[in-house]
This record gives C-alpha cells, structure tokens and sequence, in this order.
C-alpha cells in the first residue's frame, strides 16, 4: 500500500514536470524543425533532421534578411542593460533611504511608489506616445530606456528596502565611530554586504526590460529601436505565420533570461519574501 | 539640524521620484485632461475640444465596454483563484519531497523567465488548431477533427486562461514554498502529539502561517495583472467577435486603431483604477495577516 502511495505521489511529480516543460521544450525543438515538418500532420514529434537555418536567415549569415533581428537584439541588450544600470543605482539609494532613515509621510510615499507600478502599461501607453511625440523622443532609446527606468524603480526600492533591513544597523554605526563618513560607512560596509540582493534586483529589472511588450509596442515605431519582443511581432505581421522563425526568435529571447534567472534563483525568493513579510 | 534630518532621506529618494513623476504622473494628469475632451490623434486641434464628462457617460452606456470590464474581472477572479491553488499545491508537493528538491524547485521556475510574450506566442502555437501539439496530441489518439481552441466562442477564453495561469502558478509556488520552509517544526509536532490529523495540522498551522505569504504572492500578482493584455494581445487581439476582449484589448483598439484617444483614455482610467483597488486590497490584508502573525 506504502509502495503504491509512493509511486503515484512521483507519477504525480512527474506530470507536473512535463506540464511545465513541456510547452517550452516544444518551442525550442520547433526552432531547429526544417520548415515542411512543422506543418507535417500526424506531427513528427522528433525532428529526422535538425538545421539552424532559422537562425543563419534571422542573423543574415548568408544574405537575405527577412527580420533585421540583429539589430532588434543590440537594441534590446542596450536599452535592458543600460535602464537596469540606472534603475538600479536610483532605486538603490530610495531603498536606502527607506531602510535606514524616518521622515514623514514615510509609509504613504512607500505605497504610491508601489502603486505607480500597478498602472497597466497600455494605459500609460497612450498618454505617453502623445507626451514623447510632442517632445521628440518618440521611436529612440533613450525614451524606451527613460520608461523602463521608472518602470523598474518601485520594485527596486521594495526589493532593496528589504535588504538593507537584514543588515544591521550597528554595523554601520561602528564603522562611523571609527571615523567613516555616511557614505564610506555605505560604500565600505553596508553596500557589500546587500551585493548578492542587490544583483538579484537587478536581474529582476533586467528581466522586466528585456521581456516588455506593450509600452514598447506603442513608443518604439522602426527598427531603430524596436526590441526583440516587438520584433517578433513582424513574423506575424507578415502574410503567413513564419512558425519556425518566430520559434528561433523566442529562443534568442529566452536564453539570456534563463541563465540570468539560474544564476540568481537561490536570492529571488528571499528578497521577494523579506520585503513583504517583515517590512 | 532638522534641516539636515530631513534634506539627507529626501535627496537620495529624488531621483526616483523624478524618474516615476516623468514617466508616469505626468502622463496620467495628462491623460486624465484628454478623458475630458475629444481628443482624436487625427485631428490634433480636438485636443483644446472640452466635452466635460461626456466620455465618462458614453462609457456607461457602452454595452461592449462593460462586457469587457466584467470579462476581465471573471477572467481575473478566476485565473488569481486558480494559481494561488495549484502554487499552494505544488508547494506541499514539493515541501513533502527530500530528494532532489533543489532541482525540482529550478525547474518549477522555468515558466516565470517566459515574458508574456513569449507565453502568448508559445500557447498560440500549441493551440493552433492544424499544427498545434494539442491537437496533434489529440490526433494521436485517434481524434482526427481539429478543435479550433483559439477560434470557438467559448473555448478561446479557457485557452487564455490556461496560458496565464501556466505562466504566473510558479511565482504563487516558489513564494509559498518560502513560506512553507520557514515554519517552526515545534508546533507541527506538539499538534501531532495532541492528536491532530494532516487536515487539521494544516487549516490551523500551516495556513494561518502562509497567511502574509499569500497575500505577498497576490499583492505582486496584482501589480502586474495589466501584462495580461499581452497575452490576450498575441493569442486571439481580443477574438473572436470580442468574446476575448478584455479592458486593456479595448483600450489599445479604441485608443489607436479607432484614433479615439478622449475615449480610451477615459477607459484606461477605469482599469487603472481596477489594478491600483486590487493592489491596494491585497496590501491591507497583507498588513493584517502579518499583524495577526505578530500576536500568536
């Protein structure tokens, strides 16, 4: 009876594994289909011959560009990379200013951060097209970086604010009684010891740039600054779906955030949780 | 002195607010101008044509819009309700395993590193209804006439509902799953002594203790239920005939397809104000569990 229980218990475990894999994996192995098979019915469930074509079409390797997403991609690693720099370096310093210091309103201004970000972003997208067009920053990237600045700066500083509370406050008191300033006692002491949070909420930010859709859809207008998910948007733009080239893409997109969420899986929860629980 | 108490806080937190008051509160104000005139982005003079409240009052009369606002209320109440159910269950599931937890755990948070997207494109491929991998599953098994998931009426809305919460149930699990690591061992066990059973055990320890977790869980949910719209977006753009058609769908099609920005923007106000109540909601039952939490 022990034994049944425990073999439907992993049988279990084991469904839900390939109901959450499954779907991606499926993606990933259409990318590498040659294009008759995807359309093949019954389907050919692995692939007799795997190419990378898509790829060497989608990069221009050998001449015919279909979807400039080279470019699409630089433009997404320098708007992700550069808003999560500033982002992160603004955000920081608010986090900062919330875990150590009291001021009035302290509690109200911490709320209204939070709810700024729960404005849907197509609400905003609408206002902000008319703002950036008459201002002239419409369809470049320092627009798209500028909204994903503030777009990533409330959950910073609740993720930051967390972590610089773990950090004790004597800490820096005792290094300041040894004759740092604030800001050494910052850079010196409390800063190295939140790194490990701090890359995590940068991860994060990064992430939330990389992955955008609707506020980039609306602001971003050609190839100029599009970023690789409206990119993608032009295999289905076009007269047929082109299934296995918007696989390759979504593969090009998934990849960097799969290593970038790996590697910082272990501080995710813990930052996520101690904002909240004992904030 | 108190000069210098108040100056050293509120420089450090500037630039935030610059940055968020740039971004988002000026276009709001802006936004909350134009839902009292008739702006349309083709005639950019209608933008001085003050009509008081009459976008307000077509919007209540608008049979379609609060189609689509209760449509996206069903749609929130009942993909929230089921995430928070399977994340608790995988929770336990996993809580329950020794072997190997680490790597389950990685792996059950390969669905959040997908943008939505991505989650949209990936379940629009898989329901396709001639080269989808469910109904070449289904055909498989000898069901050989193509269900048209995303096309029927009545099936398009379950299918978003199953690409939505195949995305954000591993956010519910991985917090729970912190939440169910740190609870103390001790009362568990003085309960077991004491004759409780599993059922037991668990409505009067565990889930009082998973309370703030929950709440967590649903206050960051709540933030970002607007990603949605990307979903909806690429799946069905609000098909077919509108049975998709969620708040944050119409607003994209009345704001730019129809250039009705007056209109949409009276619209986008009311689902902001959805999304700020939601948030809000969950963060004062977030507060109340965590002081009930403090008091045991």
């Amino acid at each position: 009876m022990k034994q049944i229980k425990k073999i439907a218990f992993w049988l279990l475990v084991l469904f839900l594994l390939i109901l959450i894999c499954l779907p991606g994996i499926w993606i990933f192995v259409s990318a590498f289909r040659p294009n008759p098979e995807i359309l093949s019915k019954p389907a050919n469930w692995i692939p007799d011959r795997w190419t990378i074509h898509q790829f060497t079409q989608m990069f221009s390797i050998n001449g015919y560009v279909s979807v400039p997403a080279f470019k699409y991609l630089m433009n997404s690693v320098i708007i992700s990379s550069v808003s999560t720099v500033i982002a992160i370096t603004i955000g920081m310093m608010g986090g900062y200013a919330f875990a150590r210091f009291n001021f009035r309103g302290k509690n109200s201004i911490f709320l209204s951060l939070m709810l700024a970000r729960a404005v849907p972003g197509i609400s905003l997208s609408l206002p902000l097209f008319i703002l950036f067009a008459k201002i002239g920053i419409i369809n470049t990237s320092f627009g798209v970086i500028l909204v994903y600045v503030a777009m990533n700066v409330p959950f910073t500083i609740w993720l930051t604010d967390g972590f610089f509370r773990q950090i004790p406050k004597e800490m820096s008191e005792v290094a300041r009684t040894d004759g740092c300033t604030r800001l050494q006692a910052f850079w010196n002491v409390e800063l190295p010891l939140a790194g490990p949070g701090i890359g995590a909420a940068a991860i994060f930010a990064f992430l939330l740039s990389w992955n955008e859709y609707a506020l980039a859809s609306i602001i971003t207008r050609t190839v100029h600054s599009k970023t690789l998910p409206i990119g993608m948007m032009d295999y289905l733009d076009e007269f047929t779906i082109n299934w296995a080239g918007m696989c390759a893409i979504a593969v090009v997109m998934i990849i960097p955030a799969l290593i970038l969420t790996f590697i910082v899986q272990k501080h995710l929860v813990s930052g996520l949780t101690f904002g909240g629980v004992k904030g | 002195m108190s000069r210098k108490f108040f100056s050293g806080p509120f420089i450090l937190i500037l630039p935030s607010i610059l940055a968020i008051g740039f971004v988002i509160i000026i276009p709001l104000i802006f936004s909350f101008y134009t839902s009292f005139t008739s702006y349309k982005l083709t005639r950019p003079d209608s933008l001085f044509n003050f009509v008081g409240l009459r976008n307000y009052e077509r919007l209540i009369d608008n049979t379609k819009f609060w189609y689509a606002f209760g449509r996206t209320i069903l749609f929130l109440a009942v993909v929230l309700n089921l995430e928070l159910l399977f994340g608790l269950g995988i929770a336990l599931l996993i809580n329950k395993i020794t072997w190997g937890q680490r790597t389950l755990r990685t792996i059950m948070m390969f669905p959040m590193m997908f943008s939505p997207i991505l989650v949209g494109f990936q379940w629009k491929y898989i329901f396709n209804d001639n080269i989808g991998l469910l109904n070449n599953f289904l055909y498989l098994f000898g069901y050989e006439s193509a269900i048209p998931w995303l096309i029927d009426k009545y099936l398009a809305m379950g299918s978003i509902m199953v690409a939505e919460i195949w995305a954000n149930t591993s956010i519910f699990a991985i917090l729970l799953l912190a939440g169910l690591l740190g609870i103390p061992r001790d009362p568990i066990e003085a309960a077991r002594v004491d004759g409780c059973n599993s059922w037991q055990v668990f409505k009067n320890i565990t889930l009082p203790f998973l309370m703030p977790f929950i709440f967590i869980a649903l206050t960051i949910r709540s933030l970002d239920v607007g990603r949605a719209y990307d979903i909806v977006h690429i799946m069905t753009g609000g098909g077919p005939a509108m049975r998709t058609e969620l708040i944050w769908t119409m607003i994209a099609r009345i704001g730019y397809k129809d250039a009705n920005m007056g209109f949409a923007n009276a619209m986008s106000y009311v689902s902001i104000i959805l999304s700020i109540a939601f948030t809000y909601y969950f963060f004062t039952k977030l507060v109340a569990a965590r002081r009930d939490l403090g008091q045991q």
